[in-house]
């Protein structure tokens, strides 16, 4: 019968099916529902890593211990995980072992919109492309057969609008597979002796997949007209054949690292004009230009952005579709912190003395935008906090004093620990802010190595962040509570003043956890209230002016108090979270 | 059958993927070959969120692009206003009159609209407004605001029998809830406004 479903959910159904026994990864917009779904049947054992190179080390450890396996990340994660991934390649699997990676094209969600198919030709790894949830299942599925027939990890590359799009599938049993017994083998042991050994092996499983993929079903050609040719792959073959239909030729590419050069050759053969259509970099387009090959691709569509039906309309000079527009601007409605959310504390105290926030990626983030602007630079994970060493390193005392990095508990853990492991060997004055509010939290509450639970909420082991800091050798260690402003400021100060590292853990956990205990919503005393604004400086959706006063939503108020801990007036009344 | 596009805007956090989730399964269940297109993450934090439903003999893209939805449902007026370039020429936007203020109006850089709904039947687009908000209310909970749309939707598939929208909308929400939402879904469909 069939279903819809998600994109990731359909690979986390390939994967079942396949027999894989072992996840292990760490969330990512948009992959993180791939290990969220897989999570729910028992026969896999599923975990979430401390990052994306522990994910693909451990699960690589499955494989050679004789157990599919796989792990997700997005694309950035992949950076991560390249060092094991790039020598995992030489080594070659026992059991099959699929790495999911989710691309953003768009930056729905991220900081940067790179192209993971130059981590297969880059590590010799094949990827597969699904285009649909159907595919994904069924990629899934296949990527261990591959992984297992060639001897190698295999890519499952998704974007966006695979990711997170449902459309129809159709499921079947799992097959259980043995255990592939262990057998020591020096090929395991990469010293260079043995990796010298192992190059010409990878070298020659990427030729045998390059015929592989001439013949095999998962490389298509639907022909149609002897006059335009189109090979595409991914999201992108459905915007051809929307616009298209049939009245293209079409090579659609599943295997797209490494490419069917006789396959494409042969396509090309058989059309008078041949278009690459694909999302991001000319990874295609350049391939068939080195088999000399004559393509129009990115001189047509453009490197930046998602591609869609409009987009391809307009650049192939076809009649667009006849829309209206609002007569008015429409204001803008970027995403926000949380009504509540235990981040705006601190970033309004950053805020108002004034110094350089060196930021992370999650949802403090936001913290960036107005009325906050609370955040001077921010890079990937973790780096916040080795960035803020090399700017106090730098500048010495002109900076060190009114600097200072923020991160998260699960950003701190993923790649903060050896950030601070430099701050406390180096001896940079630096002022660290862990703000810990006991979740994963952007990417929709996932469970971390700090909050004491595992993935499937079940008790797990739990990193005691004080401690750590102290054993890193950090002796200025606080803890405060974000809603607590004036506590906030104190502290801030006088690690800010300290001649030494320093880490204040800002501890509250977000408002939207289940368990946490929120406060009927706040009021305003009109009498009291001067209509100062004071309070439009948090940038709360629940707090607005109305008729010259502040105004508090009832629906969306938390009662945190933050903005009754501001106020010179006394002005909000009611009682609070804190 | 030609690919028919219904659009679900609104607001991070209103529940418009459970009302995405139950369209697709009734679409389904009615033999058309379906996409449901969302994103999740960063726009959950009381951003503008949108969601693209797609069905007929053979769905290729994911998404809905200008001057292609043939239904824009909307959650909240301003939404409705942003997603406008999206609507066909005779396309139908279904809205709830609710209004909620996205930051740069919460700080004074921008002014809300005034009169967004008629603006947009100006503009020449088919608005039909609900209150929502007020309905669900009545229905037990604020949150049921997007079983009301879908009742407000339904009506305007008279192909589609009322009990093939009641089994969607049981496969969808959580039992201990469902009575609720039946009955947010009847307000929203016999709503005479």
């Amino acid at each position: 019968m069939k279903q819809l479903m998600l994109g990731n959910a359909a690979v986390a159904r390939g994967l079942y099916e396949a027999g894989c026994r072992f996840i292990s990864s760490y969330p990512g917009t948009p992959s993180t529902e791939i290990t969220e779904e897989a999570v729910k049947f028992d026969e896999i054992y599923c975990e979430w890593a401390p990052n994306e190179k522990v994910a693909v080390e451990a699960a690589f450890g499955a494989s050679l211990g004789g157990v599919r396996s796989a792990c997700a990340m997005k694309h950035v994660g992949l950076n991560v995980a390249a060092d094991p991934v790039f020598t995992i390649s030489y080594i070659g699997v026992k059991a099959g072992m699929v790495i999911c990676v989710a691309d953003d094209p768009g930056m729905h969600s991220s900081q940067n919109e790179q192209d993971s198919r130059h981590y297969a030709r880059a590590s010799k790894i094949p990827m597969l492309e699904p285009a649909d949830s159907a595919e994904c299942l069924a990629f899934a599925k296949l990527a261990f057969e591959i992984s297992e027939t060639f001897h190698t990890p295999v890519f499952l590359k998704l974007c966006t609008r695979v990711a997170h799009s449902q459309s129809a599938v159709e499921t079947a049993p799992r097959v259980e597979r043995e255990t592939v017994p262990y057998v020591k083998d020096t090929h395991n042991v990469m010293t260079p002796a043995n990796a010298i050994a192992r190059h010409p092996v990878v070298e020659e499983r990427t030729e045998k997949l390059v015929r592989y993929g001439c013949t095999a079903p998962v490389n298509r050609v639907e022909m149609a007209s002897g006059e335009t040719g189109v090979i595409t792959a991914s999201t992108s073959y459905q915007y051809v054949k929307e616009v298209f239909g049939d009245t293209v030729s079409v090579l659609k590419l599943g295997l797209t690292w490494p490419l069917p050069d006789g396959l494409i050759l042969d396509f090309a053969s058989k059309v008078k004009k041949l278009y690459v259509v694909e999302e991001l970099d000319p990874f295609i387009e350049e391939h068939c230009k080195s088999l000399g090959l004559s393509v129009t691709g990115k001189e047509l569509l453009p490197i930046c952005g998602e591609f869609s039906q409009g987009l391809l309309r307009e650049k192939f000079g076809l009649p667009g579709k006849p829309a209206r527009a609002f007569p008015e601007p429409v204001p803008p409605r970027p995403p926000v912190l949380c009504s509540g959310c235990p981040h705006r504390g601190i970033f309004y105290v950053l805020q108002k003395l004034g110094v350089t926030v060196i930021g992370d990626i999650g949802c403090y983030t936001l913290g960036s935008a107005a009325p906050l602007s609370a955040m001077d630079i921010n890079i990937c994970m973790g780096a916040s906090v080795s960035a803020e060493h090399g700017f106090n390193a730098a500048l010495g005392k002109k900076s060190q004093n009114r600097t200072v990095s923020v991160i998260g508990d699960s950003t701190f853990v993923h790649s903060g620990m050896t950030s601070l492991a430099d701050i406390a060997y180096n001896q940079s004055a630096s002022t660290v802010l862990i703000l810990d509010n006991s979740i994963t939290g952007m990417t929709g509450h996932q469970q971390n190595p700090t909050t004491g639970l595992n993935i499937k909420g079940d008790p797990a082991g739990r990193i005691d962040l004080t401690a750590l800091c102290r054993a890193m050798g950090i002796r200025r260690v606080t803890v405060v509570d974000p809603y607590d402003l004036a506590q906030c400021e104190r502290v801030l100060q006088a690690e800010l003043a300290a001649d030494e590292p320093s880490v204040i853990i800002v501890r509250r956990p977000c408002v939207l956890l289940k368990q946490v205990k929120t406060a009927p919503p706040l009021t305003v005393d009109r009498e009291k209230c001067v209509g100062c604004k004071a309070c439009m400086k948090l940038g709360c959706p629940s707090i607005s002016i109305k008729d010259g006063k502040a105004h508090v939503d009832a629906t969306l108020c938390t009662g945190c108090g933050v903005c009754k801990a501001l106020c010179r007036m006394d002005a909000f009344t009611g009682e609070t979270m804190a | 059958m030609e690919t028919k596009n219904i659009m679900i805007v609104g607001v991070g956090g209103q529940g418009t993927l459970l009302a995405s989730k139950m369209l697709g399964r009734l679409l389904l269940s009615e033999g058309y070959d379906v996409k449901v297109s969302e994103v999740h993450g960063m726009s959950q934090r009381g951003g503008s969120v949108v969601t693209y439903v797609r069905y007929g003999d053979k769905v290729y893209s994911p998404l809905i692009d200008k001057g292609e939805a043939d239904f824009i449902l909307s959650f909240e007026q301003l939404e409705a206003a942003r997603w406008l370039p999206y609507l066909k020429p005779d396309g139908q936007i279904i809205l709830n009159d609710q209004q909620i203020d996205p930051m740069p109006v919460i700080t004074g850089a921008m002014a809300y609209p005034e009169a967004v709904v008629d603006k947009i039947r100006e503009a020449g687009a088919k608005a039909d407004a609900v209150p929502a908000l007020r309905l669900a209310e009545a229905a037990g909970s604020a949150k049921a605001v997007n079983i009301v749309l879908m009742g407000r939707l339904s009506r305007y598939f008279p192909e589609i029998p009322e009990e093939k929208w009641q089994a969607a909308l049981t496969a969808t929400v959580p039992e201990k809830f469902r009575v609720m939402n039946e009955k947010a879904f009847a307000l929203g469909r016999g709503y005479e406004g």
